[in-house]
């Protein structure tokens, strides 16, 4: 949305003087889409790409977003203002205005229109995304203009994906010549679609045997890359589920590690977190729908607090009094998610709710061919770093943490000398419910919210908590990521399932050799 | 904290109840079933009959869980796993007893025919005698428990550990049995079974006869239990669930103790879920969640941990309330489990045993 905003402007600077095409045909164009009829909107695509007539993205965009109307041979264009006549100088037609449908195959012709008009933009990001949208295009017309912009063209990311598109077109030419020409540019520049091409041509007969050492070389290029790619790809994957897994088990870290509670509604505090960022979004919707997009800054103090303020609830009631009886507490806490599992249910719907995440979270920042980093996964790993330096920094520097440390070790003794445990260990169930919260407003960027959400990460949490060794932060940030990046590294050789099934036996074996996790506190008590 | 058998498991009136309870079991329910006319109040219809024979299949499962929780104090949350074992072992039979009356009329299962599989996988050949299915119920389960029970024992994974690392296996195993690719029926596991011993599944007579197999084998299971908790090993186990480490002071191995205990609960849950099968009509990996699991421990927990009547009458209570509000008032039952969750944790450590017992004792004028 923004971008196509921004490129409206380019366009309005690039073509501040509609000269390049004719009125006449312009004109014609223009009845066409006003015509309402599908097949008459392709032809009038055609002319506006040949009049290269940026002056038409805007009700391109509006067709697109199916928000253009037409009433007795006139454009509208809907806002949250009503119905405007296209040109504004016109004036608006008596009746209701109808809207035009748009089906799969007209949206993607739009699509490459907006691309070819996007071509001409200023902004070289425009540009790249203009190619993206016109794919490898096959029309002369819109070959013809696009070499015309490659020559001109001083951006190195966009000449290459201009290059990379023209050649894909070009491997089809009758000219070995031009054949050629497209192979050393796609050992270059070629990704998976042109790999695929590639090997399709290697078994075809009809390939002249000539280019086959060329082809042999492209291909050879084209696999390297990829698996670099993949590889790549994986880490960065790995490395981002492991930071989600790090912030749904950090909470689980500190009531099982710190206090040896083992709390089965921990996901359910995710789940909480979740559902209290779709409150907040709703709310900003209704009250402050300008200020949509910052939302997500007031979710994550808010789900923090309400999970926690959950876990006060929870621990005052129950947990409370099943300190020093982990099973009990297990089987208590397990009875808890199941109650507020269905009171969500019954207040928000069995069903998903839609959590839309802030556009400045939607998009990716792509680092190479075949690996894009989305903004919503960096977004996961940022605040999880900053959330584990906080938990650091109250573990160790706080007089909290002090306290909470001092009752793991020696509960009695810390007792002894005035720490009050029933506080501190309210405290900390509160602290670490708040941390799953944080999770929730994570999740909700990434996956569907409903009620089930927090249970499908329960085990998971445990596991990390397992391998990292109770009661340590470094601990659990090792465990958590490196559980996500070989979780991922695992999953293209075994799938998805037996990696977790691998997974959960290596954890096992891995137990044999350190029972204790990792990083295990050294203890002189027999009972550990 | 830690309940002492409230009911004892010895004396004349614990062997009347028993005697008692297998007369109830064995001989009233299916005279009332098969001798009293359908018009009287007093017949027992088919559905009844089939319903309590689902419930002891779940008393069984019970009465392991009792064994190694309410005895020896391991939480496990994978008794479903061993259930859900028996339960295809028994299904797999049961799919090659089909033969070709399948919807395919092919040798092979509906779902293999509906994959495209043009062969029976390796694992699946053998199951066509009811003897080598027997076996293997018998031999997979214990194996199985007694391997992955060694490991985790010898490592020293006691406590919760223990019950994550169950239910990790649980939710791993229930991923991989909803593939299709594993070859149980992806996630509609196997059902339309036609065929028992040559018996239609479907009639009075077979169903009648599948609830005495399950009766016969409660009372089997119910009297190995008395007999393991009144030997040598039981007073070891008991002491393991209190005082592990005085236990290996004193120079015993908890490790064998805790693995045999382990792989016996898994046998008998197993056979639970073989003779439950038939009698439900299928088996698919619903039986594999986390969630059913705990759900069993929870039957030990309300009836009265520590007991063997506890664990029973725990199985069969929660499923009636179970069966009561999911066909009456659907949305409040899992407040009503979590409730039983947490109230027998916190306040009703002894269950409803424990409930019963106390009146009993005041009327006998003990001081408890």
């Amino acid at each position: 949305m923004a971008s196509l905003k921004l490129f409206l402007l380019g366009i309005v600077i690039c073509f501040g003087n509609p000269a390049a095409g004719t009125e006449a045909d312009l004109s014609v164009a223009y009845q066409k889409i006003a015509s309402g009829k599908r097949p008459q909107i392709k032809k009038a695509l055609k002319i506006i790409v040949e009049n290269r007539a940026g002056e038409y993205a805007g009700v391109l965009i509006a067709l697109k977003e199916s928000r253009l109307y037409f009433r007795d041979g006139v454009l509208l264009i809907r806002d949250n203002q009503g119905y405007h006549p296209w040109p504004a100088e016109m004036t608006a037609p008596e009746g209701k205005p109808r809207r035009i449908r748009i089906n799969n195959s007209l949206r993607r012709s739009l699509n490459r229109t907006l691309g070819f008009l996007q071509i001409y933009s200023p902004d070289p990001a425009l540009r790249l995304e203009a190619i993206r949208l016109l794919g490898s295009p096959r029309d002369p017309v819109v070959r013809r203009n696009l070499r015309e912009v490659l020559e001109k063209e001083e951006d190195a990311d966009v000449r290459h994906a201009l290059e990379k598109s023209l050649a894909m077109v070009d491997l089809d030419s009758d000219d070995s010549m031009d054949q050629l020409a497209a192979l050393q540019v796609l050992a270059r520049t070629g990704g998976q679609d042109a790999f695929i091409r590639l090997k399709q041509m290697q078994r075809s007969a009809d390939t002249d045997p000539l280019l086959l050492p060329d082809l042999n070389r492209a291909l050879q290029k084209i696999d390297m890359r990829i698996f670099l790619a993949k590889f790549l790809a994986n880490t960065a994957y790995g490395i981002s589920l492991g930071s989600i897994m790090l912030m749904v088990s950090l909470g689980l870290a500190i009531t099982f590690g710190l206090m040896g509670i083992i709390n089965m509604a921990h996901g359910e505090m995710i789940m909480i977190g979740a559902y209290t960022t779709y409150v907040v979004q709703t709310i900003f919707s209704a009250t402050l729908p300008g200020y949509l997009d910052y939302y997500i800054w007031l979710a994550l103090p808010a789900s923090f607090l309400v999970a926690f303020l959950v876990g006060i609830v929870i621990e005052l009631l129950v947990i409370r009094h099943l300190y020093g009886r982990p099973l009990e507490t297990l089987l208590a806490t397990w009875g808890l998610s199941l109650i507020l599992i269905q009171t969500v249910r019954m207040i928000f719907g069995a069903q998903n709710v839609e959590v839309a995440s802030p556009s400045w979270l939607n998009g990716g920042w792509e680092i190479m061919d075949g690996l894009v980093l989305p903004f919503s996964r960096s977004f996961a790993v940022g605040v999880s770093i900053i959330v584990v330096l906080f938990v650091w920094w109250a573990m160790t520097r706080t007089s909290l943490g002090l306290r909470v440390r001092a009752i793991q070790m020696n509960r009695d003794m810390a007792r002894c000398v005035g720490v009050d445990a029933r506080r501190v260990d309210l405290l900390t169930f509160g602290f670490g419910s708040g941390l799953a919260g944080l999770a929730g407003v994570i999740l909700s960027q990434i996956g569907n919210v409903g009620p089930e959400l927090g249970q499908g990460y329960i085990i998971d949490s445990f596991m990390v908590v397992v391998v990292g060794g109770v009661g340590n932060v470094l601990g659990t940030v090792l465990g958590a990521t490196g559980l996500g990046v070989f979780n991922k590294y695992l999953e293209p050789f075994t799938g998805a399932v037996f990696g977790k099934i691998l997974i959960l036996g290596l954890i096992i074996l891995f137990i044999q050799r350190r029972p204790q996790g990792l990083f295990a506190i050294k203890g002189r008590s027999i009972e550990t | 904290m830690k309940p002492e058998a409230l009911t004892p498991e010895t004396g004349t009136r614990d062997r009347l109840l028993l005697i008692g309870f297998a007369l109830i079991l064995l001989v009233l329910v299916p005279a009332l079933n098969q001798l009293v006319d359908a018009g009287s109040a007093f017949h027992v219809s088919d559905f009844a009959v089939n319903v309590m024979g689902k419930f002891i299949c779940y008393g069984v499962v019970a009465l392991g869980i009792e064994m190694i929780w309410g005895l020896t104090g391991i939480l496990s949350l994978g008794q479903g796993v061993f259930f859900a074992m028996g339960g295809y072992l028994m299904g797999m039979h049961l799919m090659r007893n089909i033969g070709t009356q399948g919807v395919y009329a092919s040798e092979l299962p509906d779902f293999m025919v509906f994959l495209d599989w043009k062969e029976l996988p390796w694992y699946w050949h053998g199951f066509d005698s009811f003897t080598f299915t027997m076996l293997v119920l018998l031999v997979l389960p214990t194996v199985f428990a007694g391997l992955f029970g060694w490991f985790a024992f010898r490592s020293g994974i006691k406590g919760v550990y223990f019950s994550i690392i169950t239910q990790a296996l649980t939710f791993a195993l229930m991923l991989l049995f909803f593939r299709n690719d594993t070859g149980f029926g992806g996630n509609n596991g196997m059902t339309d079974f036609k065929t028992l011993l040559g018996m239609t599944l479907q009639s009075s007579d077979t169903r009648i006869i599948l609830y005495m197999a399950s009766g016969v084998l409660l009372l089997a299971v119910m009297l190995l239990c008395r007999w393991v908790r009144a030997s040598r090993a039981g007073r070891l186990l008991k002491a393991i669930r209190d005082a592990e480490d005085r236990l290996r002071s004193s120079g015993y191995n908890p490790v064998s103790y805790k693995t045999f205990i382990f792989a016996l609960a898994a046998l008998i849950s197993a056979c639970a879920g073989a003779l439950y099968v038939p009698q439900v009509g299928i088996i698919n990996p619903t039986e594999l969640a986390p969630a059913q699991s705990i759900e069993m421990v929870i039957w030990v927990a309300v009836g009265g941990r520590g007991s063997l009547w506890g664990a029973l009458t725990g199985a069969i209570f929660v499923n009636s309330v179970k069966s009561l509000f999911t066909g009456w008032y659907p949305e409040a039952w899992l407040y009503v489990l979590g409730g039983l969750f947490v109230v027998t944790t916190l306040y009703l450590q002894s269950g409803i045993i424990g409930l019963l017992s106390r009146p009993l004792r005041r009327l006998k004028g003990e001081s408890s």
